[in-house]
């Protein structure tokens, strides 16, 4: 038995020691062999991330204007955005492709909102030129305009070719772009020149004609084209072509000091409620109660660990979320405290009274805290169908909350009690049972009911 | 105490209370309702210096804003409630918001934040149909678990429909709240308040299944041959635990409310309502629903609602 409660402790230990070290380490990257493995947010505190209310930025909700876009036009939107975004200098962007036909934006840092919208929200320019070579590698060159722009082109799409089975990424262009694309090749082929195709100025590609192409078929080839890089070069060809139509349907903006100002006044927040609820617990529950703030304490340095090593990006709502945790910790240690002290009113011995009233009170802390994580899936569904980030953030703190605050109250609450009970403290059972006169007035009455309440 | 003995008590008193928020949720303006649920634009602006709410609102309806809803925060910021402001089209045009920060400033001097939420009508009545799905939902599959978790239970449906029903009880309770408060002191409805009502059901529901766990050990224990008893029994035994985590949960949501509040104040004040509300309707309510439940049959409960519950049964 005494074996058993010591292996727990160091393990409890190891597992804290290496939560503090993975929070204390700012960032983190393990390479070994292919497994690579990298945490941690240069910026946030504690390494961990901060979400778009807490340092400030842009998030941006757009919807396809028109119904019925296919899953590669908003491929196109997507990658269009990204690329602009990119342009634009943001550290870190997220666009995500949300349900059918939106795509969310964050841009933590911008505070500029019009100048991001102006940027992602104009249309996309497609030009095919002639870029004249002086020599075979392409070193210097000068790029002619031909007139080939988007509208020209009827079709990109990423395709394998029919004998080397290498990606390709095949071309068709309507008759007044085959004209301006059958002179350009004729122009240039068994020359140095190419074609050199770009996307807001930016190039994507630039190959080589061999033959003149006539019938406005075409398709590019490269030695270093991979699937991946055709699919890109399809979906930005055809982007480029159609330009899908994009609005905002919701935007918020955070101005940086402000969100820096939440994150302060939640840090406080969640101290002095940490410290009211130590406060209570050990006036009220004696040594249980240091010994449940001590958990506590494991408590939290672990959520923050594993929302560290998820990794979940702290929003406020978040933030309460988890601090409201805390409560929900608190209340796992209570019931088991108040089983514990029964128990002790039965007469058992304190090791046994803390064994019984630990399993005693486990039905109802599994039970409940499952059905507190059953509300935060449906949260989580509901707040991800509209990327409302302040509802998804809550729900994900709360349930990493939950769920450890079990492992906490069950495993560390318990050894911790139980190796203090072995001491020579546990000789004075009074620490261990709070204001056992007073209780006892209270249910006297309460069973004297029974005869009432039958009644009823 | 004798809680069991009190129960038309509580059903009164929650009836009561219900009648009211229902009576508040009648007349208009219903809710202080969020950009989130109407769909419109919110900007939030600081000055450096003091600000005349009275001559923004003039500004805001020489923009083309007449409809504009115009709230003074502090000496300094202002809160403008407007429809969709219009973004820029194009790379030279000079979108709403650009305009009426240009005007503002020309007005009041510099500005030193401004903060911009905006959802289109779309999203808006997407956001209220999903909301009433994930309560909806939330509520089923909390009443399939509860109803499986007291298996051994006879009648453990009975377990699952009564922690929800305390559970709409409470969610009703706190809507008839913020329909008030909305009248009073502006509290806003918005996306935060529907996690907040969905978190209350979540500890409401924990709430009573801790009484519902002693109430099924007390029943494994036989303590007594009478439902009722068993039932006060446990509450009473359950009471210390549930003031006690009640008390902890205030202080904690009470230090974030004076602390932290700003956007998520409407999430702070649900749970702060749903808390004390959950509590009470674990003791008041769900359990006593299993005994006139169990007593009547689902019938003549039905009989006994707490209107009519004046003439004794």
């Amino acid at each position: 038995m005494v074996n058993k409660d010591v292996r727990r402790l160091a393990l409890i230990v190891i597992l804290v020691a290496v939560a503090v070290w993975g929070l204390a380490v700012q960032t983190y990257d393990i390479n070994v062999f292919t497994f690579n493995f990298s945490r941690g947010d240069d910026d946030g505190p504690l390494g961990l991330t901060l979400g778009l209310d807490l340092q400030g930025g842009v998030q941006l909700i757009y919807e396809a204007v028109e119904d019925g876009v296919t899953a590669s036009q908003m491929a196109g939107v997507q990658e269009k955005i990204e690329r602009r975004t990119n342009a634009f200098g943001v550290t870190e962007p997220s666009i995500q492709l949300l349900g059918e036909n939106r795509v969310l934006i964050q841009l933590p840092g911008v505070e500029d909102v019009e100048e991001a919208k102006r940027l992602i929200g104009s249309t996309g320019k497609l030009e095919f030129k002639e870029r004249i070579c002086a020599d075979s590698l392409c070193t210097d060159f000068s790029d002619q305009d031909i007139g080939l722009t988007g509208e020209l082109l009827a079709r990109a799409y990423a395709g394998t070719h029919p004998t080397t089975n290498n990606p390709i990424v095949n071309l068709e262009f309507n008759a007044e772009g085959a004209r301006l694309f059958a002179e350009s090749t004729s122009r240039i082929s068994g020359t140095n020149d190419r074609t050199a195709i770009f996307l807001d100025d930016e190039l994507i590609v630039a190959p080589v004609a061999r033959q003149p192409i006539l019938g406005g078929q075409a398709f590019i080839e490269g030695p270093d084209f991979t699937f991946e890089r055709v699919r890109t070069i399809s979906i930005q060809l055809e982007e480029g072509r159609l330009d899908t139509p994009i609005a905002v349907i919701s935007e918020q903006n955070v101005d940086a000091t402000l969100g820096e100002e939440s994150l302060n006044r939640s840090l406080v927040a969640g101290i002095i409620g940490f410290a009211l609820v130590v406060l209570f617990m050990i006036l009220y529950y004696r040594v249980p109660g240091i010994m449940a703030s001590l958990a506590l304490i494991c408590y939290i340095v672990l959520v923050m660990f594993i929302v560290k090593l998820v990794p979940v990006t702290l929003t406020l709502a978040g933030i309460a979320g988890f601090i409201l945790s805390i409560g929900v910790a608190v209340d796992a240690n209570i019931l088991i405290s108040e089983r514990t002290k029964e128990e002790l009113r039965t007469g058992r011995a304190l090791l046994g009274a803390i064994s019984t009233g630990f399993s005693r009170a486990w039905p109802a802390i599994l039970n409940s805290n499952v059905a507190t994580m059953i509300t935060c899936a449906i949260l989580f569904w509901f707040g991800s169908r509209f990327g409302a980030s302040a509802v998804t953030g809550f729900a994900v703190t709360l349930f990493i909350g939950v769920a450890t605050s079990m492992f906490t109250a069950v495993i560390i609450s318990q050894t911790l009690l139980r190796i203090l009970a072995m001491t020579p403290l546990s000789r004075f059972t009074g620490l261990f049972t709070p204001v056992p006169g007073r209780r006892a007035a209270v249910t006297g009455p309460g069973r004297r009911s029974q005869a009432q309440g039958g009644r009823g | 105490m004798d809680f069991v003995g009190k129960r038309k008590f509580f059903f009164m008193l929650s009836a009561i209370i219900i009648l009211v928020g229902i009576v508040s949720m009648a007349i208009q303006p219903r809710f202080q309702v969020g950009i989130e649920f109407e769909g419109g634009s919110a900007l939030s602006i600081t000055f450096a210096e003091a600000i005349d709410e009275a001559r923004i609102r003039e500004v805001m309806a020489e923009l083309d804003h007449p409809q504009a809803v115009v709230q003074r925060v502090g000496e300094t910021g202002v809160l403008i409630r407007t429809r969709t402001l219009q973004s820029p089209m194009t790379e030279a045009d000079v979108s709403e918001r650009e305009n009426i920060e240009d005007r503002l400033q020309l007005e009041f001097g510099a500005i030193e934040t401004s903060e911009l939420s905006a959802v289109s009508e779309v999203v808006a009545k997407e956001t209220i149909r999903n909301a009433g799905i994930a309560v909806g939902v939330a509520s089923v599959f909390i009443m399939l678990y509860i109803s499986f978790a007291f298996r051994l239970m006879p009648n453990s449906m009975r377990l699952g429909a009564a922690a929800i029903i305390a559970g709409i009880h409470d969610v009703l309770i706190t809507l008839g709240l913020f329909s008030i408060l909305g009248k009073v002191i502006d509290l806003e409805v918005n996306a935060m308040f529907i996690t907040g009502i969905l978190t209350v059901v979540g500890y409401s529901v924990h709430d009573t299944i801790v009484v519902f766990d002693r109430i099924r050990e007390n029943t494994a224990r036989r303590i007594s041959r009478d439902f009722a008893t068993t039932i006060n029994v446990s509450i009473m035994e359950t009471l210390g635990r549930s003031l006690t985590t009640s008390i902890t949960t205030l202080t904690v949501i009470l230090a974030l409310l004076l602390m932290g509040g700003g956007t998520i104040q409407s999430l702070l004040f649900t749970l702060l309502i749903g808390v004390i509300v959950g509590t009470y309707s674990s003791i008041g309510i769900a359990s006593q629903l299993l005994l006139v439940w169990e007593q009547r049959g689902w019938l003549p409960f039905r009989r006994s609602t707490p209107t009519e519950a004046t003439t004794r049964g």
